[in-house]
């Protein structure tokens, strides 16, 4: 039987595999299994063109407002949620908290951070630069602080940002900003008339 | 000097002042530009309140505000709530630590108004050290709130006066409220405009993690400065005692977010009695930060070795003279025990005869 040896950056489990307890793998309180994050830190280093092909692409999927009016928003969210999902997870890890302010996070997703600050690093982030809680991950913000450097609106990390709002969980916040967008324009467009 | 006592009960709140947040000693201590002094009550693993009286007692007529810890290192002791209500029946100017880690927003938001309710007038608000470190890694780790979104909410009770849904207060919680920073761990760039960010969150002062990097602490102070943030904000240095040379290894390696420069170690390992030379070491950083400008006061963690506070602050100089408030016993005690003496010494009294006498002598 080979031996089992706890993942290393899993302080809690290791602690328990220490006892000897039954430790599965890849086990955390945050239910993290990722290993690696290059293509989040890909992400993150390339902030600059996310940041630009999200400003076209929000742009696209406002034009769209007519279509998703006509099909219904509560119709739609199930498919771009499913869609959002997958193509979030696969670029962020993202963890659909249904309210991205990636674009004010220097293209790192606060929600990575096993304490889910959405406000700047704790004060327990390693010399090296890495997490806390989890020692082999870079920590979130400190790759955030490197993204918004990138960006030209990177300085909206210094905005305080809201708790989250955990009722909006597993939904779409593509749809929703464009839901705002669109009623935005709208009432201004009253106001006008 | 200005006695900042209730002088009808001191437990009760002061007399509010025009500017000020809290009816609290320690914000008058600040407001007023005196250098202030913070330590930190070990909480005890007990139901014993005398515990913390005890623990309590060690600080008297030395400091201006002891924290209560929440979960400090996210292990179990007695409720920061708890230590508050019974620090603040004797009078002491509890700063109540709130870590996001425990609580949600419902429990953060009850536990605010009832502190507030008890007599606390300084809050802390923390992010809280994630659950590995503590002694029950398996618990569930909350941060429904952190550290900035939890002061806007305490904030938005005071100054409002409603809860984070809308919900109207009948009386809001007067309290200071205080953040804490860490200037030591990275990313270094960003930790001042962190401050920043906790001053427009609400932060109206900060108490820093232990200060053992002298220059990279001046180093960070130079850029609050150039942002202007220090004359927002009392900036408080976080500052203690190392037990030896050993005890300074096992922090840097286990401890989060403490930062310990080899050559303090170095200095340590040096000297004959350790224990002596980290006393030493910590008054000579009290002396070397008190001079920065825009530092406020020291805030003193002397994580078991509670009784060096009175020395290190003694020593260091720091109070100027100044003496601050410490807990005096009740004046009506002292006529009591008079009385009791008096009884004791066992002159007889007879009834009938005093009552006579009482007769016979009217006002």
């Amino acid at each position: 039987m080979p031996e089992l040896k706890p993942a290393i950056g899993n302080a809690g489990a290791a602690m328990k595999a220490a006892t000897g307890a039954y430790t599965p793998s890849d086990v955390s309180p945050n239910r993290r299994v990722q290993r690696r994050y290059s293509i989040r830190l890909w992400s993150v280093r390339h902030s600059r063109l996310l940041e630009w092909f999200y400003g076209r692409f929000a742009h696209v999927f406002l034009l769209l407002h007519p279509l998703w009016k006509a099909i219904g928003y509560s119709r739609a969210e199930a498919p771009v949620t499913f869609v959002e999902k997958r193509v979030k997870g696969l670029l962020f890890d993202c963890r659909m908290c249904g309210q991205c302010i990636l674009s004010s996070t220097g293209m790192s997703c606060p929600m990575n951070c096993p304490k889910q600050l959405r406000n700047g690093p704790c004060g327990g982030v390693r010399a090296n630069g890495n997490c806390e809680v989890e020692p082999d991950m870079p920590c979130v913000w400190v790759k955030a602080w490197e993204g918004s450097r990138n960006m030209t609106k990177g300085d909206d990390i210094l905005n305080v940002q809201k708790p989250v709002n955990q009722s909006l969980r597993e939904t779409s916040s593509w749809l929703r900003v464009t839901a705002e967008a669109a009623a935005m324009t709208e009432t201004i467009k009253d106001v006008q008339a | 000097m200005i006695a900042d006592i209730n002088p009808h009960d001191p437990g009760a709140p002061l007399d509010p002042l025009p500017g000020h947040s809290s009816h609290g000693r320690l914000e008058r201590v600040l407001r007023r530009g005196e250098f202030a002094v913070t330590a930190e009550l070990n909480p005890p693993d007990s139901a014993n309140p005398q515990e913390v009286y005890e623990r309590a007692a060690i600080f008297d007529g030395w400091v201006d505000g002891i924290n209560a810890v929440d979960a400090s290192g996210a292990n179990c002791h007695m409720s920061s709530v708890g230590i508050c209500a019974l620090l603040t029946r004797m009078g002491y100017a509890p700063i109540m630590q709130i870590a996001c880690r425990d609580r949600n927003r419902i429990a953060i938001q009850g536990d605010v108004l009832g502190a507030s309710a008890m007599g606390v007038q300084n809050i802390l608000c923390l992010t809280g050290d994630g659950v590995q470190a503590g002694d029950q890694p398996g618990a569930k780790p909350v941060f429904d709130l952190d550290c900035m979104s939890l002061l806007s909410t305490v904030r938005t009770m005071r100054d409002e006066a409603k809860f984070l849904s809308g919900r109207k207060l009948t009386t809001p919680p007067h309290v200071f409220l205080g953040a804490a920073i860490n200037p030591f761990a990275p990313p270094r760039d960003f930790r001042p405009y962190r401050l920043g960010k906790k001053i427009e969150a609400g932060a109206q002062f900060v108490q820093s993690q232990y200060c053992f990097d002298v220059p990279m602490f001046r180093d960070y102070m130079s850029r609050v400065r150039d942002l202007g943030f220090h004359e927002k904000c009392f900036i408080l240095v976080g500052v203690g005692p190392l037990a030896s040379a050993k005890t300074a290894r096992w922090i840097r390696s286990n401890v989060p977010g403490i930062h310990i420069p080899d050559s303090v170690i170095a200095r340590l390992e040096g000297a004959q009695d350790q224990k002596r030379e980290g006393k030493q070491l910590c008054i000579d950083i009290i002396n070397e930060v008190k001079e920065i400008e825009g530092v406020a006061g020291i805030h003193v963690m002397a994580y078991r070795q509670e009784e060096y506070v009175a020395e290190i602050v003694h020593e260091s100089g720091v109070l100027k003279g100044r003496r601050p408030w410490k807990r005096e016993a009740n004046p009506g005690d002292s006529v009591i025990a008079e009385r009791l003496e008096e009884i004791r010494q066992g002159k007889e009294e007879n009834q009938q005869q005093l009552a006579d006498l009482a007769a016979h002598k009217p006002h």
